[in-house]
């Protein structure tokens, strides 16, 4: 009985699935940070959102808690015929090169990891350049001569964050000093304002007046911190500037939203491809943010500055390091 | 163990009192849940069929149980010699360290070859990082409490240091090893009982399992029917009269804090050697304080530890139905749920105590008066 119960309900999820399978039913698969980090997950949330509003289909979403859940979450998505599946961060990859492997008719994404599979599309940002631009900024903007970088866990993501932002410091005037703290390390290095908060004091009272936060969630207490303080913050990934106006000098903008949102539209429009998707500044995929929150505190000599080093980047006469690359950081 | 007043009847000191106690708990729940305007019904329904109704849901369910029956039992081991070992978290990522170490060491060779090396090296790492902490209270006198707790974070931050400059997998952005080839990963049940028509689909339990269960009958014999059990009972109890017995209660402390790191150690076996297939940054993952509520929930008795890791894993595994089918209900309020059931099983465990010991001391009493007479 039971089991006819159970058979006859999975060849109706069965069918179910087949019958979606053609057009888009995006799901999205945030990491441990969470979905509203106001960070990194949020931002990719902004994106799916801005997707249903345009083309009024749902999608579905899953917060994991242990890293056990992410290949049950991706096969819950693809059993239930969901395309594409959206994994966000790089520690899903291991599950998205199995999962995409047992159903290759469905198409996988994931962001800050490349997985070298035909259905699926790796989505990696030079966060790199961004950095540079707001270490530049910081530089310019800061009046101590000292400036900050609170990042959220000592790995190779978040050096490469902190090598570009001292790089864009160092080469704006050699004698600032960047101190570096890392929030923790564990998973709960992403998820603790407190933490960041009591780091980005203790950065002030060595004589930081700029500190830029890569931390998710826990960037929070950095901005409001240093917000509180009166100097200026750093926002990460989301646009930031609007949390303390005039208190967030401004944000290293990692456009995880418009890379989720164009994975949707993709497979909606029948454009979707597989492969590497690399999103520097030139494909708008990192940029630093100006907005009425911070128009008072970038001056049009900053401005000037930020623009011509964004315009040489691209034309590649400022090459930017990146950690990856051999993992070092010459600054 | 909580010194009760007057003697429960174990049936009803293992069964009755934990039922009510979870009853109660899935009761305060269900208002949460009414609150968000849900209806509770349909969620339990939810988490018990995502929980045990299908093969998959109950390997997932086995998966969880597992682990947690790892470090409850550890705690338990602690407890009976009047320790409270809050470190399971940072005992198994020593261990892990430990088990991929042997792994990779041996990685290709058949996975029934090196089993025996990956249990070996998993029970001396764990215990290793559990002897620092018992030395220090058994020889200096420092909480047990507070140097374990600390101990974490020096496993976390090992840990983190180890797979970012040492151990982890070249040009790769993740902290992690490299994974491990198929014949040295443990595989799981699913693969393993497919030829027999069993299917578990994809689930992640395996054979770990069965060491574990093997654990809470070793872990029985230890404390009930040998004497070093006995004496880890005696010094837990009552550390003076120990002394008085010629026990070193030092001398437990440490041998006893060395088989609770031990036991712990075995859940990196099921994460590192079977699940992962490589060394993640977390290796408990939270199992290491659910094996506290998983501990006084099964009053430190293995045959109740498994059953509280059995509730746990259906806690966790049908919680992550629950989030899956009904979007409103977060992960956050999984947590909601199942902090109300660790509140009512473990912290308020004894709140029922008072009524049942008035419905059935009598027979107890009647028993005394017996003896007396």
């Amino acid at each position: 009985m039971l089991r006819t119960t159970i058979v006859s309900l999975s060849m109706v999820l069965g069918l179910a699935g087949a019958a979606f399978a053609a057009d888009a039913q995006p799901a999205l698969l945030y990491d441990v940070g969470g979905k509203f980090d106001k960070s990194f997950n949020e931002a990719a949330y902004r994106g799916m959102e801005k997707f249903k509003a345009e083309t009024k289909i749902d999608y579905r979403e899953f917060e994991i808690q242990n890293d056990a859940q992410r290949e049950q979450a991706l096969r819950n998505f693809a059993k239930k015929g969901n395309s594409p599946i959206i994994a966000i961060g790089f520690s899903q990859a291991a599950a998205v090169e199995k999962v995409a492997k047992e159903f290759p008719d469905q198409k996988f994404a994931i962001v800050d990891m490349v997985v070298d599979l035909p259905n699926v599309r790796s989505i990696v940002f030079k966060e790199e350049e961004g950095s540079f631009l707001v270490g530049l900024i910081a530089a310019k903007a800061s009046k101590t001569g000292k400036v900050g970088f609170v990042g959220g866990m000592d790995i190779p993501l978040i050096r490469k964050f902190a090598c570009g932002y001292v790089q864009g410091v160092k080469a704006t005037d050699p004698k600032i000093t960047v101190f570096q703290n890392m929030v923790g390390t564990t998973g709960a290095a992403w998820t603790d304002p407190v933490k960041g908060g009591e780091l980005t004091i203790s950065q002030i009272e060595q004589g930081a007046d700029v500190v830029y936060a890569a931390a998710g969630a826990s960037g929070l207490g950095v901005l409001q911190k240093a917000a509180e303080k009166g100097k200026l913050g750093i926002g990460v990934d989301s646009n930031q500037n609007h949390l303390y106006p005039g208190k967030v000098l401004t944000s290293m903008m990692k456009r995880v939203d418009v890379a989720v949102y164009k994975a949707a539209m993709d497979v909606k429009d029948g454009k979707w491809t597989g492969g590497i998707n690399v999103l520097g500044l030139k494909d708008g995929g990192v940029d630093w943010a100006l907005d009425d929150n911070n128009k008072s505190l970038i001056t049009p000599e900053i401005k000037a500055a930020a623009d011509q080093a964004k315009a040489d980047i691209i034309s590649g006469k400022i090459q930017v390091h990146d950690y990856m690359a051999d993992k070092t950081c010459p600054f | 163990m909580s010194q009760a007043s007057r003697e429960l009847p174990p049936f009803v000191d293992y069964v009755v009192l934990p039922v009510v106690n979870v009853i109660t708990a899935f009761i305060a729940a269900g208002l949460v849940v009414l609150a968000i305007s849900e209806n509770p019904v349909e969620v339990v329904k939810i988490m018990i069929v995502g929980a045990l109704g299908t093969p998959e849901g109950l390997g997932y369910t086995l998966y969880y149980t597992t682990n947690f029956i790892f470090t409850g039992l550890s705690v338990a081991v602690a407890y009976h010699a009047g320790l409270f070992n809050i470190g399971p978290e940072g005992q198994a990522a020593v261990a892990g360290i430990g088990v991929a170490l042997v792994t990779l060491a041996f990685d290709g060779a058949p996975w029934w070859l090196v089993l025996p090396f990956a249990v070996a090296a998993a029970m001396v790492f764990g215990a290793a990082w559990a002897f620092i902490p018992a030395w220090l209270q058994a020889r200096r006198g420092s909480h047990i409490v507070i140097t374990t707790i600390m101990f974490n974070f020096l496993a976390a931050t090992l840990i983190v240091y180890l797979l970012v400059n040492v151990m982890g997998k070249a040009g790769s952005m993740a902290p992690e090893t490299k994974m491990l080839s198929d014949a040295t990963r443990l595989p799981l049940f699913g693969t393993l009982l497919k030829p027999l028509g069993i299917d578990l689909g994809q689930s992640p339990v395996n054979p770990t399992f069965l060491i574990a269960i093997a654990a809470c009958v070793a872990v029985w014999l230890l404390i009930w029917h040998t004497r070093l059990g006995y004496e880890i009972r005696t010094a837990g109890t009552n550390p003076q009269a120990a002394v008085y017995a010629g026990i070193d209660p030092a001398r437990i402390i440490i041998i006893s804090m060395l088989i609770s790191g031990g036991l712990t150690g075995l859940l990196a076996v099921n994460e590192v050697m079977a699940v992962q297939g490589r060394l993640l940054t977390d290796v408990a993952q939270g199992a290491g304080f659910v094996g506290i509520a998983v501990a006084l929930m099964g009053r430190s008795h293995p045959l109740g530890i498994a059953l509280a890791a059995f509730l746990f894993g259906i806690l966790y595994q049908g919680g992550a139905e629950l989030s899956f089918d009904i979007p409103k209900i977060t992960r956050d309020m999984i947590v909601v749920i199942q902090a109300l059931v660790i509140l009512f099983a473990g912290a308020l465990g004894n709140m029922y105590r008072p009524m049942l010991e008035r419905i059935f001391a009598r027979r107890p009493d009647r028993r005394a008066e017996e003896t007396e007479a």
